[in-house]
């Protein structure tokens, strides 16, 4: 476990330096910020506005972020040759892959969570200045607590993806086919309900639909993760919705893992 | 333990090609063994094998036929890794990161605490001579210091068996001699060091015993005392002033001869013969004695002969 544990520290300190990051949390900060600009132009909805922008764009960061750390963990250390001396030491390969996994999430939660403190400051700035006429015509307060629910379930969704992100890595040679095929199924893994409904909206062969209703079972569910309509809009969210979904991600992130490190401790170094 | 790496008929291909892949032989049936204790020199070409041996005795590569064992275990054994140091040819690490950090890191992948791991990174990198460039990030270091940050993170556990791919590799004059001077120094303190290199004067200072790879086969091996027997091979006679008609005359009688400059001359005369009479036939010409020096068999020559 510690040797788990120093893979992961060690690629949060390399990623918490890497100024690309830097780049991205500034755009998403500046997005933030742009959400009170636009939510100043639509009268009595700017709470909402600034909710959804700034949820929106903690969840783009965050995908973004993932994505492009996530495909050169293994990939840049055995472009970069560091990987043959990583392997001659006493550290398996499976807790090479499942370090350099939480070392990710680390990353990736501490940037979310960054960012959401951030949006809740410009929300109780924003529900500071308002009077109270304003505040009593929300759907829900403006410095909701429920607004951790939607950002824990951004962290849970970023890390399954960072799932995804490193089984690529840990076989494509190639950092832009890893990139491709992780944005492939992200997208793709945005629309897996319709796909798993997709005989309800097209007319098609039945062997077809079954197909694209397959894909849309075996892709990972990322759009189960999105309780910003509800939490913006103050509706519900059920518990048992919560607990299935963690589960869900937990398990298939776990199995993303699994094939992870079974093609990692297969693998060849040329 | 007498020996710390043996192979069996060790075999890899490579699968070449993009449309139709075809096997292609790195290495081809190696049987060796290094001994415990002193220097060995895998040796051989570029493109010889030396890599792909070392690749395969750290599980970083599968063979596809034949064995090998490492200290006692098969490759891929952690119990062989906690004891074993690798420095990969050429190697980049972590820009964001400095040396003392890396160092730390991998000594606590080691099994060190956190205090021994610190302590151990100072002390490493003060031993390849970066020690007071250990909390720089490694994107300022030249390649040269990124080399001896290679060498320190091979060190940093006191490993019995240190293996050094290319160790001298983008190293200055000063670099070169100080990772000598290193490797002599973990000898003399009994670790094992296996390096390869396609340089044979490193080879010829440091090693006790060589393997020479060419196109995938051991072409020999053994000791350095073994493989340069057979003692004299000649004589070498540096001269100046040599007059033509002299040189002309000892074509005629087998004496290799090479022109270094005008009236100044080499000749290489055969085992068998003094050389005394010859600097006597030379002084009556004219000519001056600069050199006269024994010519031995060289691990260059044996490479040429073998690889060649």
């Amino acid at each position: 476990m510690r040797r788990i544990g120093l893979v992961a520290w060690h690629v949060f300190k390399e990623s918490v330096r890497d100024r690309v990051l830097y780049g991205i949390g500034a755009f998403a900060l500046l997005l933030v910020a742009g959400a009170i600009a636009i939510g100043q132009l639509t009268a009595g909805q700017d709470v909402k506005i600034i909710k959804d922008l700034g949820l929106a764009t903690i969840e783009i960061a965050g995908a973004v972020m993932t994505i492009f750390i996530g495909v050169g963990l293994v990939s840049r250390e055995i472009e970069r040759k560091s990987i043959f001396g990583l392997l001659a030491k006493p550290l398996p390969r499976w807790q090479f892959v499942i370090g350099k996994y939480f070392g990710l999430v680390l990353t990736i939660a501490v940037n979310v969570w960054m960012m959401a403190l951030a949006l809740w400051l410009v929300l109780a700035w924003v529900a500071w200045t308002s009077p109270e006429s304003i505040r009593l015509s929300w759907s829900a307060p403006a410095v909701d607590p429920r607004l951790a629910l939607v950002i824990a379930m951004i962290t849970l969704e970023l890390a399954l993806l960072t799932a995804v992100a490193l089984f690529f890595s840990t076989f494509s040679s190639s950092a832009l086919v890893s990139v491709g095929l992780t944005v492939g199924v992200f997208v793709a893994g945005l629309l897996s309900t319709d796909l798993r409904h997709f005989g309800d909206m097209v007319v098609a062969p039945p062997l077809v639909l079954s197909l694209v209703a397959g894909i849309g079972w075996a892709l990972p569910a990322f759009s189960e993760f999105d309780v910003k309509n509800q939490v913006v809009h103050g509706l519900p969210v059920p518990a048992g919705f919560v607990f299935h979904t963690v589960l869900y991600g937990v398990l298939y992130a776990v199995s993303v893992l699994g094939a992870a490190v079974f093609v990692f401790s297969r693998r060849e170094f040329k | 333990m007498s020996h710390v790496v043996r192979t069996d008929g060790l075999t890899k291909d490579f699968a070449t090609g993009f449309w139709r892949p075809r096997p292609h032989r790195g290495l081809d049936g190696l049987t060796l063994e290094i001994p415990a204790g002193g220097v060995f020199g895998l040796l051989g070409p570029n493109g010889a094998g030396k890599s792909t041996t070392l690749k395969l005795l750290l599980n970083l590569l599968r063979p596809t036929a034949g064995r090998a064992e490492i200290l006692g275990y098969p490759p891929g054994d952690l119990r062989a890794h906690s004891r074993i140091g690798f420095l990969a040819e050429n190697p980049v690490f972590y820009d964001y990161l400095t040396s003392e950090e890396l160092l730390a890191y991998f000594a606590g992948l080691c099994g060190f605490s956190g205090a021994e791991s610190r302590a151990r990174a100072t002390r490493t990198l003060d031993l390849v001579g970066i020690g007071a460039d250990r909390r720089r990030p490694m994107r300022q270091y030249s390649k040269g210091m990124v080399q001896r940050v290679g060498l320190a993170q091979a060190l940093i556990a006191d490993a019995e068996l240190v293996i050094l791919d290319e160790p001298m590799s983008g190293l200055d004059p000063i670099g070169r001699k100080d990772v000598r001077d290193l490797i002599i120094k973990l000898r003399d303190e009994g670790r094992t060091i296996v390096f390869s290199s396609h340089i044979l004067s490193d080879a010829e200072l440091l090693c006790s015993s060589v393997g020479i790879l060419a196109k995938g086969k051991l072409v020999a091996s053994g000791s350095l005392t073994e493989l340069t027997a057979g003692g004299a091979r000649g004589w070498e006679v540096v001269a100046s002033g040599v007059p033509d008609a002299f040189v002309a005359r000892l074509s005629h009688r087998g004496v290799k001869t090479s022109r270094i400059s005008e009236g100044r001359y080499t000749f290489e005369l055969p085992v068998e013969s003094s050389p005394e009479p010859f600097i006597a036939e030379l002084a009556a010409t004219g000519g001056q004695l600069v050199s006269v020096s024994g010519l031995r068999t060289t691990l260059e020559d044996v490479f040429m002969e073998r690889v060649r």
